[in-house]
């Protein structure tokens, strides 16, 4: 540990795991085996998370699984699939069937679903193993992991700070090395938020494209799988894995599943000559954003130009009722998707004397909910009632649409946007965890692409706050179905941005 | 869904005179989708009944954690069909909402169903109407499509100490369409002639068999003398709603009668003490929090209904009644009866298509056979589905009925032996001997069977025989031993006349002046 004035501040080093490419190239030619690169792993999640805490739960056998695809690559059989037992760990709200799944509640605590979620079997079928679960905020409510029920994860880069969230889990395990690529779930920045603090590449695809099924629900209407990855091409291919209609998932749309794996890999060379980028000023202008993080945006964008891009500024004036909006929605949503939690299936014990009336039941079920879920059902019990609704939810609903209709209009004369991830540099933990409209104000600039269904990325793009700097994220957001092209605009920024970094731990 | 059937504000409510203030009943009809194969959201059988408990469950139907609703397109077909058949327009798009409420029998604590309070999306809008006989309509305000809750089994267990309530999740999922009519029915009466029309009405397009055991369900909707609208729920079956509905009006025509005002409110009924009771506040105070069902799109329909309405649409209870009716000239009650079960109206509308069974004479035949003895011999569903009366069997013994070469009696004995072995008519006939007794008229010396046997009886019967000349009416009972003497295969029409023929002989030639 480098002290910088006592903080528990990391130098930055080259990671101690490759690409994903290089990954393949090694495991498929037999150079390094996927059994060294687990026990690799394995050896990192022993040595720092302890301290980390990016899982909750970890695989039992996936050194045992890469002998397995070794094997296969050694008998010329193949490792079971392109991805030759990939190591990827998975954000604890989706189901893995040979894992606890307890979206970090003492309400699902020791719940083992008895399915694969759809992200997570393509994963599995295309021969990736899955090295385990990671923490996260309470139900993905939250964007510091503080929120955990089991205890919060802590940032790589200096672990008296927040690894954002709620998927913090999963960008911490990227950034320390603790798995190859990681699966999060972004209802409202929750996978960008964590990449941004972490240093990592976090994507949230356009909505449908990734099957929600096997997501355990908070929002539903606008939450999606995303992939984190230490490269944006990393964050590609995986998402090249788990893209596609699902029959089980009415809501996917495009491409059947494996149409086209490359799809989002295969084009990040392809430069970015001509592409019209529009700086989103209500969140980089007029102190919107902290000064570090408008410099950042603003570097972006001349990077951009100077790869060929034009850049303009575009203004989204209904982006400053997004905030507003977005919890409203969510909280609606999450006080219909949490509400089967009520003690009969879950979540009670069952031999109390006491609980033998259903509304006993509930409430003491509720009772192991932690405060920012209660917050939040609370509120969602209220924004859509009767006499309410018109006020809150509903209102709510009408800035969405016409958000939409904005962000749309915007997207037909410029073909990404770009802005800041997280308008603030990284919180210290316990900092904002009392100030919940402090916090909700870090979301501003990201809910916008939940909110309308548009895909976006995060990428780490320089440092900011004090002590030399926390790193610091700008966002890509592009046009429904077009993840291809912010994936590519984001490749060309982490080029400029210099040589991929991760914390020496 | 919600309580249809509002019958108005409560301005008069305290009317004087109210003994006999009139009711307005509106009904609100719970119709599970029995013709599913599956679950409305799921692959699991929708054929719950006889099940273990919890057995037909799957991840999805059980609600949890990450599953998502994957909706049954042939439910949503069928749905539409019903809309149709009921006279309900179906719009262009069709959108799903959540009622969020508490129930231990409701997987997801909140149940997947339609609404129309953000413009129009159920798969029944408005503008439907049921004709129920006698010159009297009932108007549907909606029909939708949802999911039907698992079941809850109070005091359930086993042992000794304290009975368990447990739930059984296999009915949970399953399709249903709730039906909400205006509060058009004025007597109890009126609301089970609506239900019978509408039983028949969804048997007859294919959409659910309501034989089954809860697949149809009844809330009513009551108020009297234009006050206040009580929702009266938990009725076990259609005649029990009869009573609930009666029991309701009477209660609320005493409290009128006795100037205490009657409250708005949900009642649900007592099957034990016969009686309405008041359901907690809380029930009817529910806030449910619709919500857009965001897992599911919103589903264009509108091909779906242009094609049921034009192809898979089957011909309505009520046309097929006054097709039987004005076109066939069958009586009213016969058309009735027929026309109200699909399975015999099919039966019936193919054996007229067969050579013998066409014309209005044979018609009329194959009604009465149909409706006098069939449906007596298969009067269950298992029978039914045993049935071995072909269309064939009954044309051929129409034809022969009107050709007179069976009687008609012998026709029933035909049927009876065609329904146990299938066997074709002719076989049958020539088996068991069922061809009609010939007269023997034209034949050398009047030695045709049946003469001889209406020789026989006259001798045998001699004293009857007198009788029947001093009483024509005494005639009846010569006959009677003609047809036993014949097994039923002799022509009564010409068993008559030769008996009277017979008999005028007897009396030396008299002959009665014809």
């Amino acid at each position: 540990m480098t002290g910088l004035g006592g903080s528990r501040r990391r130098a930055a080093a080259p990671p101690v795991l490759p690409s994903i490419r290089r990954y393949l190239e090694d495991v498929g030619t037999g150079s390094v085996t996927c059994e060294e690169y687990m026990c690799r792993i394995r050896d990192r999640i022993e040595r720092h998370d302890g301290e980390l805490h990016a899982y909750l739960a970890v695989s039992g056998d996936a050194v045992e699984r890469a002998r397995g695809v070794d094997r296969g690559v050694r008998e010329g059989r193949g490792g079971g699939g392109r991805c030759l037992g990939l190591p990827v760990a998975v954000k604890d709200n989706i189901c893995v069937s040979s894992m606890p799944t307890t979206c970090a509640s003492r309400m699902l605590e020791g719940y083992v679903p008895p399915y694969d979620a759809t992200a997570v079997s393509r994963l599995l079928g295309a021969g990736a193993i899955i090295t385990g679960k990671t923490n996260m905020d309470e139900f993905a409510m939250g964007l510091t992991t503080e929120f955990s029920a089991f205890g919060p994860s802590r940032n790589p880069w200096d672990a008296d700070y927040a690894p954002g969230g709620s998927s913090g889990g999963s960008a911490v395990a990227v950034s320390a090395c603790e798995c190859m690529a990681a699966l999060g779930s972004d209802t409202g920045g929750s996978v960008r938020n964590p990449a941004s603090f972490c240093g990592v590449v976090g994507h949230k695809p356009t909505y449908g494209l990734v099957s929600r099924y096997g997501l355990v629900s908070y929002s539903n209407s606008i939450e999606q799988i995303g992939t984190m990855g230490r490269t944006v091409e990393d964050a590609a291919f995986v998402l090249g894995i788990i893209a596609g209609r699902d029959p089980r998932d009415d809501t996917t749309i495009g491409a059947a599943a494996g149409a086209d794996p490359g799809a989002y890999a295969d084009g990040l060379g392809g430069g970015i000559e001509g592409v019209r980028v529009g700086v989103v000023s209500e969140m980089v202008e007029g102190g919107a954003a902290e000064p570090d993080v408008a410099r950042a945006v603003r570097r972006a964008a001349s990077a951009a130009e100077a790869a060929g891009a034009s850049c303009v500024d575009v203004s989204l004036g209904m982006a400053e009722f997004a905030v507003a909006a977005y919890y409203t929605i969510t909280s609606a949503e999450a006080g219909s998707n949490l509400a089967r939690y009520d003690g009969i299936r879950y979540g009670a014990s069952r031999d109390d004397p006491d609980a033998y009336e259903f509304n006993a039941y509930v409430r003491r079920a509720r009772a192991l909910l932690g405060p920012e879920v209660k917050r939040r059902m609370i509120l969602g019990g209220f924004v859509p009632s009767a006499g309410h609704a018109g006020r809150y939810y509903l209102k709510a609903v009408g800035v969405r649409d016409r958000l939409t209709r904005q962000v749309d209009e915007a997207l037909s004369r410029v073909d990404v946007l770009l802005a800041p991830t997280v308008p603030v540099a990284p919180f210290r933990l316990g900092e904002v965890i009392d100030d919940p409209v402090r916090m909700f104000a870090a979301d501003y600039a990201t809910v916008l692409a939940n909110l309308t269904g548009k895909p976006a990325a995060s990428v780490p793009f320089g440092r900011a706050g004090p002590d030399g700097g926390m790193p610091v994220g700008v966002q890509v957001i592009g046009g429904a179905m077009r993840d291809a092209l912010v994936l590519r605009v984001a490749a060309e920024l982490e080029a400029a941005a210099g040589p991929v970094e991760a914390p020496a731990l | 869904m919600s309580a249809g059937g509002a019958a108005g504000g409560g301005a008069g409510a305290a009317a004087a005179g109210a003994g006999d203030a009139p009711a307005r009943i509106g009904l609100e009809v719970h119709c599970q989708l029995t013709s599913l194969a599956t679950k409305l959201f799921c692959p699991c059988p929708s054929a719950y009944r006889g099940m273990e408990p919890n057995t037909n469950v799957c991840p999805v139907c059980m609600g949890l954690p990450g599953t998502l609703p994957r909706l049954n397109r042939r439910a949503v077909e069928k749905a539409v069909m019903v809309a149709a058949s009921l006279g309900c327009s179906t719009p262009e798009r069709i959108a799903f909402f959540r009622k969020n409420y508490f129930y231990p029998d409701l997987p997801k604590n909140f149940q997947i169903t339609q609404l129309d309070a953000y413009g129009p999306s159920s798969v029944g809008g408005g503008g439907g109407s049921v004709d129920i006989g006698g010159g009297d309509a009932v108007r549907v305000r909606r029909v939708q499509l949802e999911e039907d809750p698992g079941r809850i089994v109070y005091g359930g267990g086993s042992g000794s100490g304290p009975r368990p309530t447990l739930v059984d999740y296999n009915r949970a999922g399953t399709a249903l369409v709730e039906i909400v009519t205006e509060p058009d029915m004025d007597s109890p009466r009126q609301a089970r002639r609506f239900l019978g029309v509408l039983s028949d009405a969804v048997a007859n397009i294919g959409a659910a068999d309501p034989s089954l055991e809860g697949a149809m369900r009844a809330d009513g909707n009551v108020s009297v003398g234009g006050g206040p609208r009580v929702e009266v729920k938990n009725v076990g079956s259609f005649h029990d709603l009869e009573k609930a509905l009666h029991f309701e009006i009477a209660r609320q025509r005493s409290l009128a009668g006795r100037g205490i005002p009657v409250e708005q409110e949900t009642r649900h009924w007592d099957q034990g003490r016969r009686v309405t009771v008041p359901a907690r506040k809380k029930e009817a105070d529910m806030d449910y929090r619709y919500l857009l069902e965001a897992d599911i799109p919103p589903v264009a329909v509108g091909a779906v209904a242009a094609s049921a309405l034009a192809g898979g649409m089957p011909e309505g209870v009520a046309a097929r009644r006054a097709r039987y009716a004005s076109e066939i000239g069958l009586p009213a009650q016969v058309a009735d009866v027929l026309s109200s079960d699909r399975f015999y109206s099919d039966l019936f509308d193919e054996a007229r298509r067969l050579p013998g069974g066409g014309g209005a004479r044979a018609a009329r035949e194959i009604a009465n056979m149909i409706t006098t003895d069939l449906m007596g011999i298969a009067d269950t569903r298992e029978k039914r589905g045993s049935l071995r009366v072909a269309a064939s069997h009954l044309a051929d013994l129409a034809a022969a009925v009107e050709s007179g070469s069976v009687t008609r009696a012998s026709a029933r004995d035909a049927l009876h032996e065609a329904a146990r072995s299938g066997m074709p008519v002719a076989e049958i006939v020539e088996a068991k001997g069922l061809g009609v007794v010939g007269a023997g008229d034209g034949e050398e010396g009047g030695g045709g069977e049946l003469a001889r046997v209406v020789r026989d009886v006259l001798a045998a019967e001699s004293r009857a025989a007198e009788q029947a000349r001093a009483d024509p009416k005494a005639v009846n009972y010569l006959v009677g031993r003609v047809m036993a003497a014949t097994s039923g295969r002799a022509d009564p029409q010409q068993t008559l006349r030769l008996i009277r023929e017979g008999l005028g002989d007897a009396a030396g030639g008299g002959g009665d002046g014809r």
